[in-house]
């Protein structure tokens, strides 16, 4: 069987295939439980592509942390074992795994412009399903949810179009189907 | 709070007496702690019972190893009480410790009051930040009435699974305030509840794995001496069922005996010559309890190349961390056991008797190599005579040795044995000088009878010196015998081999002398300067009743053999009787980076 990298003993250094995984993570909504889960990413050496954490039931006093990271499948693996062993954590499932998982974000972009380019924004938002949320003579607020990379191509449409500001909530995920996040 | 209330508290009192009522309802005998402003109302009601006895240390760090070696050498939870702030910082070293190496602690941790927290309050530190990372919990408790509970998930967490310490923070005014008892028994945890058995499949086809195998091998870890007595029992059975060598990491010496014919002495690092090879060359490897850490398995992509492996944890993560395996296991060491040994004897499963003779024949041609063979002197003690005597006047069930950190460490694994578990405690994972003498400390408060050693250099034993002061205190007749070498002698070792014998501070300069200053403690102090009088002063400390203070005098600049030096294959070990020239070879320019 072929040997992981990562010990203080392997020299050269290995570049194997890394992947984006959705994890979400089911925990006790209680003080410093994020910390925990952070912590142990910093601590551990792994990414954290983006982090969505809320309150999903207040009667079960649960929140449900939605975490992308990217790494070779070996360290998703190790990732996934060590989230589950955190006191709090009730269930860590890797929606990537899952297959279809369904993944939405939102995101507030602030354009500034006037004439042709406050035109072209505003046909472009159009197109890409985004609403105007505030609006002066001189700027917009857009709304808009979808996948990550439509989000990101919607940024870059809109950067010289007078691009002052982007605020994004991160993923939200969930999987296809009827079935329930495991407990 | 992560538990269900299945029962109304039924009991009113204030918190510093819950503090007490759950340490007694959990069958807490010893605690050992250092009062300050915060846990002042704790120590009050302390005072005012008998059922807990406190030991006083002189540094925090101290009360945390003396809990280890308490735990270590017993089953049960270590006990530690300290104040807020510095009281609580002086403790993470003991926590990590116990972190690394899977040791149940509680470490309850007094607080500033909880409207002056994140003021930066006299004595105040954010203690459940700083301990998060190197705990397996940790609490704040902010509401009296939360306080019984948490207390009673933290002996539960602390002791099932993994084990590790926990931390539990209490401000000053919820010790001060009133609220409602609840016993252990009514506390349930929601989340946390550790596999014991282990999948019924994976069993099975572990056992097909060993049943084919001509070159087995058991390696085994502190997770077998972690799962109790009974756990080494089975280890025993099912080793002599199979045939198979034993080989065991630091943290598992004694649960499988030094004496039986199938050990193979301790692997990695500083193990032996035949474990290393018999691990290298094996064709199916079962490791019981242990996580292939960097000292055991050298290079990993030379780790083991021609074997399928199984591996038996009770942490789901330490399975494929650093090694992959072929079938993992997570479960209780004994309870995994005992279905392996059940199977194995229902199937009348056996391994080819001829392998196993090929196999045995090879490993004794290791043996052969004598890998821990030195050369005496007849004028200066020789580290390795030094334990090696030390093991045949003091040896029986009822000693219990610690160590420090070091040379003195690897040479009292390699040349003490244990035929027993729980009777070897060391710092292993986190490799923390000055954990062998409170741990002694600990060890003799569980075993008032036993005959506890401290094998200890003269480098470490300084890091918790003061603590020798707590034995006299509480007539806890510890033995420390020191190794002096005036050198930090594994630093001074990895200076000679990697950095050209350039010994950049690592000689101990200004020793005290340590006859004088034990004696100053009130302890007996003895020196040791000649071969020849070395089994005398050996048993003028055994026969001294209360604790005392050996200085052995011994060859400066001895070195630790066999060793797998940084970046070469488990295989490809040093051995003590090769010449400088090769030694000084031996460690590639690559190798030097590591650790």
């Amino acid at each position: 069987m072929r040997q992981p990298t990562g010990s203080a003993y392997f020299m050269e250094e290995h570049h194997e295939p890394v992947a984006r995984h959705t994890l979400a993570i089911l925990v006790d909504n209680e003080p410093g439980v994020l910390a925990r889960v952070i912590g142990l990413f910093s601590g551990r050496g792994y990414n954290i592509d983006s982090l969505t954490v809320s309150e999903v039931s207040h009667e079960a006093n649960l929140s449900r942390i939605t975490v992308v990271t990217t790494g070779p499948a070996e360290v998703i693996d190790q990732i996934k074992t060590q989230l589950d062993r955190l006191v709090p954590v009730h269930s860590v499932v890797d929606l990537t795994l899952t297959g279809r998982a369904l993944e939405r974000e939102l995101l507030l972009v602030k354009v500034r412009g006037k004439g042709e380019a406050r035109v072209e924004a505003l046909s472009l938002a159009d197109a890409f399903r985004a609403r105007v949320i505030d609006a002066t003579i001189e700027s917009f607020v857009f709304e808009i949810t979808g996948k990550p990379d439509k989000l990101d191509q919607f940024i870059i449409l809109m950067k010289p179009l007078g691009l002052v500001e982007v605020a994004r909530t991160g993923v939200a995920s969930i999987a296809r189907g009827p079935e329930g996040m495991a407990e | 709070m992560a538990a269900d209330l299945t029962a109304a508290p039924t009991e009113r009192m204030t918190g510093a007496e819950i503090v007490i009522r759950a340490l007694a309802d959990q069958g807490v005998e010893h605690i050992f702690g250092y009062p300050g402003g915060a846990v002042l109302p704790i120590y009050d009601a302390l005072f005012q019972q008998n059922s807990i006895e406190h030991v006083l240390v002189r540094h925090e760090q101290g009360a945390t190893h003396m809990a280890e070696g308490y735990a270590r050498s017993s089953g049960k939870p270590g006990v530690v009480l300290v104040t807020s702030g510095p009281g609580a910082t002086n403790a993470v070293t003991g926590l990590t410790d116990a972190l690394m190496d899977s040791i149940p602690l509680v470490c309850i941790t007094g607080q500033v009051p909880t409207h002056l927290i994140g003021s930066d309050a006299f004595q105040e530190c954010d203690t459940v930040g700083i301990t998060r990372p190197c705990t397996k919990h940790n609490y704040l408790v902010k509401d009296v009435n939360d306080l019984a509970q948490v207390l009673h998930e933290a002996f539960y967490v602390a002791t099932s699974g993994r084990p590790g310490p926990v931390v539990v923070d209490i401000p000053k005014d919820v010790q001060f305030a009133t609220g409602g008892y609840i016993g252990p028994r009514n506390v349930v945890h929601k989340t946390y509840h550790p596999k014991l058995k282990g999948d019924a499949e994976k069993i099975k086809a572990a056992i097909e794995l060993l049943r084919g195998a001509k070159k087995p091998i058991f390696y085994t870890g502190g997770g077998v001496i972690n799962s109790g007595p009974r756990a080494s029992e089975l280890l025993r059975e099912f080793a002599h069922l199979t045939g198979a060598p034993v080989t065991s990491t630091l943290m598992g010496l004694g649960a499988f005996p030094a004496s039986d014919p199938q050990w193979l002495g301790m692997l990695g690092m500083h193990g032996s010559y035949e474990a290393n090879n018999a691990m290298h060359d094996c064709d199916v490897m079962l490791c019981v309890g242990a996580r292939f850490d960097d000292r055991i398995t050298g290079r990993l992509d030379a780790f083991s190349p021609g074997s399928r492996k199984i591996h038996i944890d009770i942490d789901p993560s330490s399975i494929n961390k650093n090694v992959k395996v072929e079938v993992g296991i997570v479960g209780d060491v004994a309870h995994v056991l005992e279905d392996m040994i059940q199977i194995w004897k229902a199937s009348r499963a056996q391994i080819d008797p001829a392998g196993l003779m090929d196999w045995e024949r090879r490993i004794n041609s290791w043996r052969a190599r004598n890998c821990f063979a030195y050369k005496a002197s007849e004028t200066t003690i020789k580290p390795q005579q030094a334990i090696e005597r030390l093991y045949e006047l003091t040896k029986g069930p009822d000693t219990y040795i610690t160590t420090e950190v070091g040379q003195h460490q690897m040479w009292a694994a390699q040349y003490y044995k244990f035929d027993e578990p729980n009777r070897w405690m060391t710092s292993g994972g986190l490799g923390t000088m000055g954990y062998g003498m409170p741990a002694a400390i600990g060890v003799q408060k569980a075993h008032p009878e036993g005959l506890v050693i401290d094998i200890a250099g003269e480098a470490s034993i300084q890091m918790c010196i003061q603590e020798l002061s707590t034995a006299v205190q509480y007539e806890l007749p510890i033995k420390v015998f020191v190794l002096n070498n005036e050198y930090m002698g594994m630093v001074r070792q990895w200076q000679q081999l990697l950095h050209g014998s350039r010994y950049s501070h690592s000689y101990s300069e200004a020793l005290p002398d340590f006859v004088k200053l034990a004696e100053a403690y009130g302890v007996k102090g003895l020196r040791c300067e000649h071969p020849d009088d070395l089994d005398a002063t050996i048993k003028a400390m055994i026969d001294h009743p209360g604790p005392v203070f050996v200085d052995c005098v011994v060859d400066k600049m001895e070195n630790c053999f066999p060793m797998i030096p940084s970046g070469r294959a488990h295989n490809e070990m040093l051995l003590g009787d090769v010449g400088e020239k090769t030694v000084n070879e031996a460690i590639t320019e690559e190798g030097k980076m590591l650790v």
